[in-house]
């Protein structure tokens, strides 16, 4: 893989706590999984570090052999992969995405 | 370029052998798909190790030819 990309993605997964991948913003997305991720982040309102992969095609590309996984969004909490936009949803919905919240210190507003 | 529902479950049955699939067209365009598969194959895999084995079994077509699939993978006991 291309190493500037990947100093870049480790760059941004190192300095943000929560860093999602993602296509668009999270104020304008251009994806309805991405936007899914962004609105469950905005809700427990999660600071969050929002990578918009449609402004680079290396990175676009590059995170998904960083993480061996073949779709976008892709949800980074303290340097660890949590999934896509249907892992992080089922875990939004039982209420494992808030305790892995909680074991890494990261403030969110419970509901 | 989409995919149809027969061959995305028949690639899935393929490296899943024991699988259940329930497969939706969503927007009826051929290319927004949610699935449900289960399989005793998941059993004791993380959510992340379980969704891998549902994108190897679509042979590289997820996040190409295949635009928008959710997936929900689940252990049969």
């Amino acid at each position: 893989m291309n190493e500037t990309i990947n100093n870049l993605i480790k760059n941004e997964i190192g300095q943000n706590d929560v860093c999602l991948f993602m296509k668009g913003t999270p104020d304008a997305p251009q994806c309805g999984f991405s936007m899914a991720i962004s609105n469950m982040l905005k809700i427990l309102e999660v600071n969050f570090k929002g990578i918009n992969v449609l402004e680079n095609e290396e990175l676009r590309q590059g995170i998904k052999a960083f993480s061996d996984w073949p779709t976008i969004p892709q949800l980074y909490i303290k340097g660890e992969f949590l999934g896509g936009s249907d892992i992080v949803k089922e875990m939004y919905e039982s209420g494992e995405l808030q305790k892995k919240l909680s074991e890494k210190s990261i403030n969110y507003t419970k509901k | 370029m989409a995919m149809d529902l027969i061959e995305i479950e028949s690639l899935v049955k393929k490296a899943i052998p024991d699988a259940v699939i329930d497969i939706q067209d969503l927007a009826g365009d051929g290319n927004h798909y949610s699935a449900t598969i289960i399989s005793s194959l998941f059993k004791g895999k993380s959510k992340i190790e379980q969704h891998k084995i549902v994108y190897n079994a679509l042979k590289g077509k997820m996040g190409n030819e295949l635009h928008a699939l959710a997936i929900k993978t689940k252990e049969k006991d």
